[in-house]
Protein backbone atom coordinates (compact mmCIF):
# COMPACT_ATOMS: atom_id res chain seq x y z
CA UNK A 1 0.00 0.00 0.00
CA UNK A 2 1.32 3.45 -0.86
CA UNK A 3 1.95 5.91 1.98
CA UNK A 4 0.92 9.07 0.12
CA UNK A 5 -0.12 10.49 -3.23
CA UNK A 6 1.46 13.67 -4.58
CA UNK A 7 1.07 15.70 -7.73
CA UNK A 8 4.00 16.02 -10.10
CA UNK A 9 3.18 18.80 -12.54
CA UNK A 10 -0.44 19.11 -13.71
CA UNK A 11 -0.44 15.76 -15.54
CA UNK A 12 1.35 13.40 -13.15
CA UNK A 13 0.72 11.61 -9.84
CA UNK A 14 3.38 10.04 -7.62
CA UNK A 15 2.39 7.03 -5.51
CA UNK A 16 4.96 7.07 -2.74
CA UNK A 17 5.52 3.75 -0.91
CA UNK A 18 8.05 5.07 1.64
CA UNK A 19 11.70 6.08 1.75
CA UNK A 20 13.40 2.68 1.92
CA UNK A 21 14.74 0.65 -0.98
CA UNK A 22 13.78 -2.93 -0.20
CA UNK A 23 12.57 -5.88 -2.19
CA UNK A 24 9.27 -5.97 -0.32
CA UNK A 25 8.48 -2.29 -0.98
CA UNK A 26 9.53 -2.68 -4.61
CA UNK A 27 7.28 -5.73 -4.94
CA UNK A 28 4.27 -3.64 -3.85
CA UNK A 29 5.20 -0.98 -6.41
CA UNK A 30 5.38 -3.63 -9.15
CA UNK A 31 2.03 -5.13 -8.14
CA UNK A 32 0.31 -1.75 -8.48
CA UNK A 33 2.14 -1.20 -11.75
CA UNK A 34 0.78 -4.44 -13.26
CA UNK A 35 -2.71 -3.66 -11.99
CA UNK A 36 -2.73 -0.20 -13.61
CA UNK A 37 -1.25 -1.58 -16.82
CA UNK A 38 -4.09 -4.12 -16.95
CA UNK A 39 -6.78 -1.52 -16.19
CA UNK A 40 -5.40 0.72 -18.97
CA UNK A 41 -5.28 -2.12 -21.50
CA UNK A 42 -8.88 -3.03 -20.67
CA UNK A 43 -9.92 0.56 -21.35
CA UNK A 44 -10.84 1.42 -17.75
CA UNK A 45 -8.46 4.37 -17.39
CA UNK A 46 -8.85 6.46 -20.51
CA UNK A 47 -6.26 9.24 -20.66
CA UNK A 48 -3.55 7.46 -18.66
CA UNK A 49 -0.41 7.52 -20.82
CA UNK A 50 2.42 6.05 -18.76
CA UNK A 51 2.99 4.25 -15.44
CA UNK A 52 6.62 4.12 -14.40
CA UNK A 53 7.72 2.05 -11.41
CA UNK A 54 10.95 2.92 -9.60
CA UNK A 55 12.49 1.56 -6.35
CA UNK A 56 9.79 2.90 -4.06
CA UNK A 57 7.45 4.95 -6.24
CA UNK A 58 5.05 4.65 -9.14
CA UNK A 59 4.55 7.69 -11.34
CA UNK A 60 1.43 7.95 -13.46
CA UNK A 61 1.40 10.36 -16.41
CA UNK A 62 -1.87 11.32 -18.03
CA UNK A 63 -3.41 13.45 -20.76
CA UNK A 64 -4.84 16.48 -19.00
CA UNK A 65 -7.27 16.94 -21.89
CA UNK A 66 -8.96 13.65 -20.92
CA UNK A 67 -8.56 13.07 -17.19
CA UNK A 68 -7.24 15.01 -14.19
CA UNK A 69 -5.31 14.33 -11.02
CA UNK A 70 -8.30 14.20 -8.68
CA UNK A 71 -9.92 11.42 -10.76
CA UNK A 72 -6.65 9.45 -10.74
CA UNK A 73 -6.30 9.92 -6.99
CA UNK A 74 -9.87 8.67 -6.48
CA UNK A 75 -9.06 5.61 -8.56
CA UNK A 76 -5.83 4.91 -6.64
CA UNK A 77 -7.54 5.32 -3.29
CA UNK A 78 -10.10 2.71 -4.31
CA UNK A 79 -7.51 0.02 -5.14
CA UNK A 80 -7.75 -3.03 -2.88
CA UNK A 81 -4.08 -3.87 -2.32
CA UNK A 82 -4.84 -7.20 -0.68
CA UNK A 83 -6.10 -8.46 -4.06
CA UNK A 84 -3.15 -7.37 -6.22
CA UNK A 85 -0.89 -9.97 -7.75
CA UNK A 86 2.31 -9.84 -9.71
CA UNK A 87 1.05 -10.92 -13.10
CA UNK A 88 4.41 -12.14 -14.35
CA UNK A 89 6.56 -15.04 -13.35
CA UNK A 90 9.94 -13.62 -12.50
CA UNK A 91 12.77 -15.04 -14.57
CA UNK A 92 16.35 -15.99 -13.71
CA UNK A 93 19.05 -14.74 -16.08
CA UNK A 94 22.74 -15.45 -16.53
CA UNK A 95 24.46 -12.51 -18.20
CA UNK A 96 28.00 -12.79 -19.59
CA UNK A 97 30.44 -10.09 -18.55
CA UNK A 98 34.01 -9.42 -19.65
CA UNK A 99 35.92 -7.66 -16.87
CA UNK A 100 38.73 -6.68 -19.29
CA UNK A 101 36.55 -3.72 -20.31
CA UNK A 102 36.60 -2.20 -16.80
CA UNK A 103 37.38 1.50 -16.44
CA UNK A 104 37.42 2.01 -12.69
CA UNK A 105 38.60 -1.22 -10.99
CA UNK A 106 42.02 0.21 -10.10
CA UNK A 107 40.55 3.25 -8.38
CA UNK A 108 37.85 1.17 -6.75
CA UNK A 109 40.44 -1.23 -5.41
CA UNK A 110 42.35 1.68 -3.87
CA UNK A 111 39.26 3.32 -2.36
CA UNK A 112 37.79 0.09 -1.01
CA UNK A 113 41.16 -1.48 -0.10
CA UNK A 114 40.06 -4.72 -1.74
CA UNK A 115 41.94 -6.58 -4.50
CA UNK A 116 40.51 -6.29 -8.02
CA UNK A 117 40.03 -10.06 -8.16
CA UNK A 118 38.11 -10.01 -4.89
CA UNK A 119 35.83 -7.22 -6.20
CA UNK A 120 35.13 -9.33 -9.29
CA UNK A 121 34.56 -12.38 -7.12
CA UNK A 122 31.97 -10.59 -4.96
CA UNK A 123 30.24 -9.24 -8.07
CA UNK A 124 30.11 -12.69 -9.69
CA UNK A 125 28.67 -14.25 -6.56
CA UNK A 126 25.88 -11.72 -6.12
CA UNK A 127 22.38 -12.78 -7.01
CA UNK A 128 20.93 -9.51 -8.30
CA UNK A 129 17.28 -8.50 -8.07
CA UNK A 130 15.95 -6.10 -10.72
CA UNK A 131 14.22 -3.16 -9.04
CA UNK A 132 13.38 -1.19 -12.16
CA UNK A 133 14.10 -0.55 -15.83
CA UNK A 134 14.56 2.90 -17.29
CA UNK A 135 16.60 6.05 -17.82
CA UNK A 136 17.36 4.81 -21.34
CA UNK A 137 15.55 1.91 -23.11
CA UNK A 138 16.12 -1.48 -21.46
CA UNK A 139 18.51 -0.18 -18.76
CA UNK A 140 18.14 -2.20 -15.48
CA UNK A 141 18.76 -1.01 -11.91
CA UNK A 142 19.74 -4.06 -9.84
CA UNK A 143 20.63 -4.82 -6.22
CA UNK A 144 21.88 -5.72 -3.71
CA UNK A 145 25.66 -5.62 -3.59
CA UNK A 146 27.62 -6.55 -0.50
CA UNK A 147 28.18 -3.41 1.61
CA UNK A 148 31.96 -3.97 1.23
CA UNK A 149 31.63 -2.69 -2.36
CA UNK A 150 29.59 0.46 -1.62
CA UNK A 151 30.89 3.40 -3.66
CA UNK A 152 29.57 6.82 -4.67
CA UNK A 153 29.04 8.04 -8.22
CA UNK A 154 32.10 9.42 -10.02
CA UNK A 155 32.69 13.06 -9.09
CA UNK A 156 32.63 14.01 -12.77
CA UNK A 157 30.32 11.82 -14.85
CA UNK A 158 31.70 10.53 -18.15
CA UNK A 159 30.29 12.08 -21.31
CA UNK A 160 30.21 8.74 -23.13
CA UNK A 161 30.01 5.22 -21.75
CA UNK A 162 29.98 2.39 -24.32
CA UNK A 163 26.85 0.28 -24.72
CA UNK A 164 26.92 -2.86 -22.57
CA UNK A 165 29.06 -1.31 -19.79
CA UNK A 166 28.31 -2.66 -16.33
CA UNK A 167 28.55 -0.18 -13.46
CA UNK A 168 28.13 -0.07 -9.72
CA UNK A 169 27.10 2.65 -7.25
CA UNK A 170 26.21 2.06 -3.58
CA UNK A 171 24.38 -1.28 -3.42
CA UNK A 172 23.29 -1.09 -7.06
CA UNK A 173 24.53 -2.48 -10.35
CA UNK A 174 23.43 -1.28 -13.81
CA UNK A 175 24.00 -2.14 -17.46
CA UNK A 176 24.17 0.74 -19.95
CA UNK A 177 21.93 -0.63 -22.71
CA UNK A 178 23.04 2.11 -25.12
CA UNK A 179 26.00 4.47 -25.30
CA UNK A 180 25.18 7.15 -22.81
CA UNK A 181 26.63 9.71 -20.42
CA UNK A 182 26.89 8.39 -16.86
CA UNK A 183 28.58 8.50 -13.49
CA UNK A 184 28.71 4.84 -12.38
CA UNK A 185 31.94 2.95 -11.65
CA UNK A 186 32.52 0.73 -14.68
CA UNK A 187 33.72 -2.81 -13.90
CA UNK A 188 33.15 -4.62 -17.22
CA UNK A 189 31.01 -4.99 -20.30
CA UNK A 190 28.37 -7.45 -21.52
CA UNK A 191 27.70 -8.42 -25.15
CA UNK A 192 24.03 -9.13 -24.29
CA UNK A 193 21.54 -6.81 -26.02
CA UNK A 194 18.95 -5.59 -23.56
CA UNK A 195 16.45 -3.95 -25.90
CA UNK A 196 14.92 -5.59 -28.97
CA UNK A 197 13.05 -3.17 -31.24
CA UNK A 198 11.52 -6.06 -33.16
CA UNK A 199 9.42 -7.11 -30.19
CA UNK A 200 6.99 -4.23 -29.78
CA UNK A 201 4.96 -5.74 -26.95
CA UNK A 202 7.91 -6.71 -24.77
CA UNK A 203 11.15 -5.18 -26.08
CA UNK A 204 13.12 -5.44 -22.82
CA UNK A 205 15.08 -8.58 -22.00
CA UNK A 206 14.97 -7.85 -18.27
CA UNK A 207 11.91 -6.95 -16.19
CA UNK A 208 11.50 -5.71 -12.62
CA UNK A 209 11.35 -8.69 -10.26
CA UNK A 210 13.69 -10.84 -12.39
CA UNK A 211 17.02 -11.98 -11.00
CA UNK A 212 20.45 -11.82 -12.63
CA UNK A 213 23.78 -13.57 -12.06
CA UNK A 214 26.87 -12.59 -14.04
CA UNK A 215 29.19 -15.09 -15.72
CA UNK A 216 32.75 -14.09 -16.52
CA UNK A 217 33.85 -14.45 -20.17
CA UNK A 218 37.15 -13.76 -21.96
CA UNK A 219 37.63 -10.98 -24.49
CA UNK A 220 37.55 -13.59 -27.25
CA UNK A 221 34.25 -15.05 -26.05
CA UNK A 222 32.92 -11.49 -25.65
CA UNK A 223 33.73 -10.68 -29.30
CA UNK A 224 32.13 -13.93 -30.45
CA UNK A 225 28.91 -13.30 -28.49
CA UNK A 226 28.89 -9.66 -29.54
CA UNK A 227 28.87 -10.61 -33.21
CA UNK A 228 26.07 -13.14 -32.88
CA UNK B 1 4.72 1.52 -52.07
CA UNK B 2 4.06 4.92 -53.60
CA UNK B 3 6.35 6.42 -56.13
CA UNK B 4 6.09 9.97 -54.85
CA UNK B 5 9.03 11.34 -52.95
CA UNK B 6 11.25 14.20 -51.88
CA UNK B 7 14.99 14.15 -52.00
CA UNK B 8 16.86 15.85 -49.17
CA UNK B 9 19.33 18.38 -50.63
CA UNK B 10 20.17 19.84 -47.21
CA UNK B 11 18.97 18.26 -43.97
CA UNK B 12 19.07 21.26 -41.61
CA UNK B 13 20.38 21.09 -38.07
CA UNK B 14 18.03 18.78 -36.22
CA UNK B 15 15.38 17.53 -38.63
CA UNK B 16 13.31 14.53 -37.55
CA UNK B 17 10.00 12.79 -38.12
CA UNK B 18 7.68 13.22 -35.16
CA UNK B 19 4.05 12.81 -34.15
CA UNK B 20 2.12 13.05 -30.89
CA UNK B 21 4.51 10.64 -29.16
CA UNK B 22 4.79 7.04 -28.03
CA UNK B 23 2.96 6.07 -24.87
CA UNK B 24 2.60 3.07 -22.52
CA UNK B 25 6.37 2.45 -22.92
CA UNK B 26 7.99 4.53 -20.19
CA UNK B 27 8.38 1.47 -17.92
CA UNK B 28 10.65 -0.03 -20.61
CA UNK B 29 12.82 3.08 -20.48
CA UNK B 30 11.29 4.48 -23.68
CA UNK B 31 10.49 8.17 -23.37
CA UNK B 32 7.23 9.42 -24.97
CA UNK B 33 9.05 11.82 -27.29
CA UNK B 34 6.97 13.31 -30.10
CA UNK B 35 6.76 16.89 -31.34
CA UNK B 36 8.26 19.49 -29.02
CA UNK B 37 5.51 22.00 -29.90
CA UNK B 38 2.27 20.02 -30.00
CA UNK B 39 0.21 23.10 -30.86
CA UNK B 40 2.13 23.83 -34.07
CA UNK B 41 2.03 20.11 -34.92
CA UNK B 42 -1.77 19.89 -34.60
CA UNK B 43 -2.37 23.03 -36.66
CA UNK B 44 0.06 21.90 -39.40
CA UNK B 45 -1.86 18.63 -39.84
CA UNK B 46 -5.28 20.31 -39.71
CA UNK B 47 -4.30 22.76 -42.49
CA UNK B 48 -3.63 19.92 -44.94
CA UNK B 49 -6.69 17.95 -43.82
CA UNK B 50 -4.81 15.18 -42.02
CA UNK B 51 -5.86 13.30 -38.93
CA UNK B 52 -4.41 14.89 -35.81
CA UNK B 53 -1.65 12.34 -35.16
CA UNK B 54 -0.16 12.09 -38.68
CA UNK B 55 3.66 12.22 -38.72
CA UNK B 56 5.31 15.53 -39.66
CA UNK B 57 8.81 16.88 -40.12
CA UNK B 58 10.16 18.83 -37.15
CA UNK B 59 13.15 21.11 -37.65
CA UNK B 60 15.12 23.36 -35.32
CA UNK B 61 16.79 26.69 -36.20
CA UNK B 62 17.66 25.75 -39.79
CA UNK B 63 15.25 23.56 -41.72
CA UNK B 64 15.76 21.24 -44.68
CA UNK B 65 15.95 21.94 -48.41
CA UNK B 66 13.71 19.38 -50.10
CA UNK B 67 13.15 18.69 -53.77
CA UNK B 68 9.96 17.00 -54.93
CA UNK B 69 11.35 14.49 -57.41
CA UNK B 70 8.12 12.69 -58.28
CA UNK B 71 4.43 13.46 -57.82
CA UNK B 72 2.47 16.42 -56.48
CA UNK B 73 1.61 17.32 -52.95
CA UNK B 74 0.31 19.99 -50.61
CA UNK B 75 2.26 21.27 -47.61
CA UNK B 76 1.82 23.50 -44.59
CA UNK B 77 4.48 25.08 -42.41
CA UNK B 78 3.78 26.19 -38.84
CA UNK B 79 5.79 27.95 -36.18
CA UNK B 80 7.63 31.18 -36.91
CA UNK B 81 9.54 30.15 -39.99
CA UNK B 82 11.29 31.81 -42.92
CA UNK B 83 10.94 29.68 -46.06
CA UNK B 84 10.54 29.85 -49.81
CA UNK B 85 9.28 27.66 -52.60
CA UNK B 86 11.33 27.54 -55.77
CA UNK B 87 9.17 26.49 -58.70
CA UNK B 88 10.64 24.57 -61.59
CA UNK B 89 10.30 27.72 -63.76
CA UNK B 90 12.71 29.53 -61.38
CA UNK B 91 9.89 31.53 -59.83
CA UNK B 92 10.49 31.94 -56.08
CA UNK B 93 7.52 32.24 -53.74
CA UNK B 94 8.13 33.73 -50.31
CA UNK B 95 6.45 31.39 -47.85
CA UNK B 96 3.89 32.27 -45.20
CA UNK B 97 3.29 30.09 -42.18
CA UNK B 98 -0.22 28.86 -41.32
CA UNK B 99 -1.28 28.41 -44.93
CA UNK B 100 -0.93 25.62 -47.47
CA UNK B 101 0.97 25.49 -50.76
CA UNK B 102 0.73 23.10 -53.68
CA UNK B 103 4.02 21.60 -54.76
CA UNK B 104 4.55 20.05 -58.18
CA UNK B 105 7.22 17.79 -59.56
CA UNK B 106 10.61 19.50 -59.52
CA UNK B 107 9.65 22.17 -56.96
CA UNK B 108 12.00 22.86 -54.09
CA UNK B 109 10.98 23.76 -50.57
CA UNK B 110 13.72 25.70 -48.81
CA UNK B 111 13.12 26.06 -45.08
CA UNK B 112 15.73 28.67 -44.22
CA UNK B 113 15.33 29.39 -40.52
CA UNK B 114 13.08 29.66 -37.51
CA UNK B 115 12.70 33.29 -36.44
CA UNK B 116 13.06 34.11 -32.72
CA UNK B 117 12.00 30.56 -31.99
CA UNK B 118 13.45 27.07 -31.94
CA UNK B 119 11.09 24.63 -33.68
CA UNK B 120 9.04 24.58 -36.86
CA UNK B 121 6.84 21.95 -38.52
CA UNK B 122 6.04 20.76 -42.00
CA UNK B 123 2.96 18.64 -42.69
CA UNK B 124 1.92 17.09 -45.95
CA UNK B 125 -1.54 16.21 -47.31
CA UNK B 126 -2.00 12.46 -46.76
CA UNK B 127 1.22 12.20 -44.78
CA UNK B 128 4.72 10.80 -45.13
CA UNK B 129 5.13 7.08 -45.73
CA UNK B 130 6.85 6.08 -42.50
CA UNK B 131 7.50 3.03 -40.39
CA UNK B 132 5.91 2.84 -36.96
CA UNK B 133 7.40 1.56 -33.74
CA UNK B 134 4.80 1.05 -31.02
CA UNK B 135 2.19 3.16 -32.79
CA UNK B 136 4.43 6.17 -33.32
CA UNK B 137 6.82 7.41 -36.02
CA UNK B 138 8.71 9.66 -33.59
CA UNK B 139 12.39 8.97 -33.50
CA UNK B 140 14.60 8.59 -30.46
CA UNK B 141 18.10 8.76 -31.88
CA UNK B 142 19.90 7.55 -28.72
CA UNK B 143 18.28 4.12 -29.17
CA UNK B 144 17.63 4.37 -32.92
CA UNK B 145 13.93 3.85 -32.34
CA UNK B 146 11.16 4.95 -34.71
CA UNK B 147 10.85 5.78 -38.41
CA UNK B 148 13.88 6.34 -40.66
CA UNK B 149 15.75 3.71 -38.54
CA UNK B 150 15.52 6.13 -35.64
CA UNK B 151 17.83 8.62 -37.31
CA UNK B 152 17.69 12.30 -38.10
CA UNK B 153 17.09 13.22 -41.75
CA UNK B 154 20.33 13.53 -43.73
CA UNK B 155 21.47 14.66 -47.19
CA UNK B 156 20.34 12.42 -50.08
CA UNK B 157 17.65 10.71 -47.99
CA UNK B 158 14.56 9.81 -49.96
CA UNK B 159 11.35 10.82 -48.19
CA UNK B 160 8.37 8.85 -49.44
CA UNK B 161 4.89 10.34 -49.52
CA UNK B 162 1.77 8.20 -49.10
CA UNK B 163 -0.20 9.60 -52.03
CA UNK B 164 -0.57 12.40 -54.56
CA UNK B 165 -2.62 15.44 -53.52
CA UNK B 166 -6.39 15.23 -53.92
CA UNK B 167 -7.27 18.76 -52.91
CA UNK B 168 -6.40 21.58 -55.31
CA UNK B 169 -7.62 24.41 -53.08
CA UNK B 170 -5.38 26.06 -50.52
CA UNK B 171 -6.23 26.97 -46.95
CA UNK B 172 -5.09 29.34 -44.24
CA UNK B 173 -5.77 30.26 -40.64
CA UNK B 174 -4.90 33.13 -38.32
CA UNK B 175 -2.30 32.57 -35.71
CA UNK B 176 -0.17 35.01 -33.80
CA UNK B 177 2.90 33.76 -32.00
CA UNK B 178 2.80 34.87 -28.39
CA UNK B 179 5.92 35.72 -26.52
CA UNK B 180 6.23 36.36 -22.84
CA UNK B 181 9.13 35.76 -20.49
CA UNK B 182 7.11 34.38 -17.58
CA UNK B 183 6.76 30.61 -17.38
CA UNK B 184 4.18 29.35 -14.90
CA UNK B 185 5.06 26.37 -12.73
CA UNK B 186 3.75 24.17 -9.94
CA UNK B 187 5.80 23.19 -6.89
CA UNK B 188 7.96 20.13 -7.53
CA UNK B 189 7.92 17.01 -5.34
CA UNK B 190 11.17 18.02 -3.58
CA UNK B 191 10.39 21.75 -3.30
CA UNK B 192 11.05 21.67 0.46
CA UNK B 193 14.58 20.31 -0.07
CA UNK B 194 15.69 23.78 -1.14
CA UNK B 195 16.71 26.69 1.08
CA UNK B 196 14.04 29.37 1.67
CA UNK B 197 16.28 32.07 0.14
CA UNK B 198 16.82 29.90 -2.94
CA UNK B 199 13.07 29.33 -3.33
CA UNK B 200 12.63 33.10 -3.22
CA UNK B 201 15.40 33.63 -5.80
CA UNK B 202 13.90 30.99 -8.06
CA UNK B 203 10.63 32.92 -8.31
CA UNK B 204 12.07 36.44 -8.46
CA UNK B 205 15.31 36.36 -10.45
CA UNK B 206 15.68 35.59 -14.12
CA UNK B 207 17.28 32.47 -15.60
CA UNK B 208 19.14 32.47 -18.89
CA UNK B 209 18.66 29.59 -21.33
CA UNK B 210 22.11 28.11 -22.05
CA UNK B 211 23.50 26.67 -25.27
CA UNK B 212 23.32 23.22 -23.70
CA UNK B 213 19.71 22.79 -24.68
CA UNK B 214 18.21 20.07 -26.86
CA UNK B 215 15.13 17.86 -27.13
CA UNK B 216 16.08 16.15 -23.86
CA UNK B 217 16.63 19.13 -21.62
CA UNK B 218 17.11 22.86 -21.22
CA UNK B 219 19.96 23.99 -19.01
CA UNK B 220 19.54 27.31 -17.25
CA UNK B 221 22.06 29.77 -15.82
CA UNK B 222 21.22 32.04 -12.93
CA UNK B 223 20.96 32.26 -9.16
CA UNK B 224 22.31 29.12 -7.49
CA UNK B 225 19.57 27.02 -5.88
CA UNK B 226 20.85 25.62 -2.59
CA UNK B 227 19.75 22.18 -1.51
CA UNK B 228 19.54 21.75 2.27
CA UNK B 229 18.52 18.08 2.33
CA UNK B 230 20.28 15.98 -0.34
CA UNK B 231 21.47 16.69 -3.87
CA UNK B 232 20.61 13.13 -4.91
CA UNK B 233 17.32 11.35 -4.35
CA UNK B 234 16.25 7.77 -5.01
CA UNK B 235 15.82 7.67 -8.78
CA UNK B 236 12.17 8.04 -9.73
CA UNK B 237 9.94 8.41 -12.79
CA UNK B 238 10.07 11.73 -14.64
CA UNK B 239 7.42 14.01 -16.11
CA UNK B 240 7.81 16.41 -19.02
CA UNK B 241 8.64 19.91 -17.80
CA UNK B 242 10.16 18.78 -14.48
CA UNK B 243 12.77 21.29 -13.25
CA UNK B 244 15.57 19.39 -11.53
CA UNK B 245 18.47 20.91 -9.67
CA UNK B 246 21.75 18.94 -9.58
CA UNK B 247 24.53 19.56 -7.07
CA UNK B 248 25.85 22.66 -8.92
CA UNK B 249 22.57 24.48 -8.19
CA UNK B 250 21.78 25.34 -11.83
CA UNK B 251 18.31 24.16 -12.89
CA UNK B 252 17.69 21.85 -15.83
CA UNK B 253 14.19 21.61 -17.34
CA UNK B 254 13.48 18.12 -18.67
CA UNK B 255 11.91 18.28 -22.11
CA UNK B 256 10.08 15.92 -24.49
CA UNK B 257 12.90 13.34 -24.89
CA UNK B 258 13.53 13.18 -21.11
CA UNK B 259 15.31 10.20 -19.51
CA UNK B 260 12.47 8.09 -18.06
CA UNK B 261 14.01 7.88 -14.58
CA UNK B 262 16.10 10.47 -12.78
CA UNK B 263 17.77 11.00 -9.44
CA UNK B 264 17.94 14.76 -8.96
CA UNK B 265 15.52 16.66 -6.73
CA UNK B 266 12.89 18.71 -8.54
CA UNK B 267 12.01 22.21 -7.40
CA UNK B 268 9.13 22.81 -9.80
CA UNK B 269 7.27 21.61 -12.89
CA UNK B 270 6.32 23.72 -15.90
CA UNK B 271 2.53 23.74 -16.42
CA UNK B 272 1.24 22.04 -19.58
CA UNK B 273 -0.31 25.27 -20.90
CA UNK B 274 3.10 27.02 -20.96
CA UNK B 275 5.22 24.15 -22.30
CA UNK B 276 5.03 25.17 -26.00
CA UNK B 277 5.94 28.73 -25.09
CA UNK B 278 8.98 27.48 -23.14
CA UNK B 279 10.43 25.17 -25.76
CA UNK B 280 10.22 27.82 -28.48
CA UNK B 281 12.65 30.01 -26.50
CA UNK B 282 16.24 30.10 -27.73
CA UNK B 283 19.62 30.10 -25.95
CA UNK B 284 20.42 33.50 -24.47
CA UNK B 285 16.79 34.37 -23.72
CA UNK B 286 15.86 35.07 -20.12
CA UNK B 287 12.86 33.63 -18.35
CA UNK B 288 11.11 34.11 -14.99
CA UNK B 289 9.20 31.45 -13.10
CA UNK B 290 5.83 32.17 -11.53
CA UNK B 291 4.29 29.80 -8.99
CA UNK B 292 0.61 28.97 -9.44
CA UNK B 293 -1.78 26.36 -8.04
CA UNK B 294 -2.94 23.12 -9.67
CA UNK B 295 -6.53 24.30 -10.23
CA UNK B 296 -5.32 27.31 -12.18
CA UNK B 297 -2.92 25.16 -14.25
CA UNK B 298 -5.80 22.85 -15.17
CA UNK B 299 -7.99 25.80 -16.16
CA UNK B 300 -5.17 27.34 -18.23
CA UNK B 301 -4.68 24.06 -20.07
CA UNK B 302 -8.41 23.98 -20.98
CA UNK B 303 -8.07 27.49 -22.40
CA UNK B 304 -4.92 26.43 -24.26
CA UNK B 305 -6.78 23.52 -25.89
CA UNK B 306 -9.72 25.80 -26.72
CA UNK B 307 -7.39 28.22 -28.46
CA UNK B 308 -5.94 25.43 -30.58
CA UNK B 309 -9.48 24.28 -31.51
CA UNK B 310 -10.41 27.86 -32.46
CA UNK B 311 -7.38 28.20 -34.74
CA UNK B 312 -8.32 24.91 -36.39
CA UNK B 313 -12.01 25.89 -36.75
CA UNK B 314 -10.91 29.13 -38.40
CA UNK B 315 -9.15 27.36 -41.25
CA UNK B 316 -10.55 28.91 -44.44
CA UNK B 317 -10.17 28.37 -48.12
CA UNK B 318 -7.93 30.88 -49.90
CA UNK B 319 -9.72 32.46 -52.84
Amino acid sequence: MFKKLNNIGDCGIVCDFGDEVSRSINTSVIKLFYYIKKEVSEGNLDGVLNYTPSYNKLIINFDLGKINSSKIKDFLNSVDFSKLKTSQNSKKWTIPICYDFEMDLTNMSKTLKIDKDKIIDIHLNTNFFIYMVGFIPGHPFMGDLDSKLFLNRLKTPRVKIPAGSVGIVEKFCNIYSYESPGGWNIIGRTPTKLFNKKDESNPCLLSPGDSVKFKSVSKKEFEKLNNE
Amino acid sequence: MSNIFFEVLRPGINTTFQDGGRFHMQHFGVTPGGCMDIESFLIANALVGNSSNEGVIEFAYQGPLLKLIKGKTKISITGNVLFQIKKLNEEAIKGQCYRTYNLDEGDQLDILATKQSAYGYMALEGGFDLKYFCKSVSILDRAEIGSNDGKKIKTNDKINIKRNRNEKKNFRTNFSNTNRDTIRVLKGPQFDSFAKDSQKDFFSKNYKISNLTDRMGMRLEGSIIKNIVSTNIRSEGITKGAIQVPADGQPIILLTDYPTIGGYPKIANVISADYNLLIQKTPGEKIFFKLIELREAEQLYKEHLNNISKTIKNIKEIN
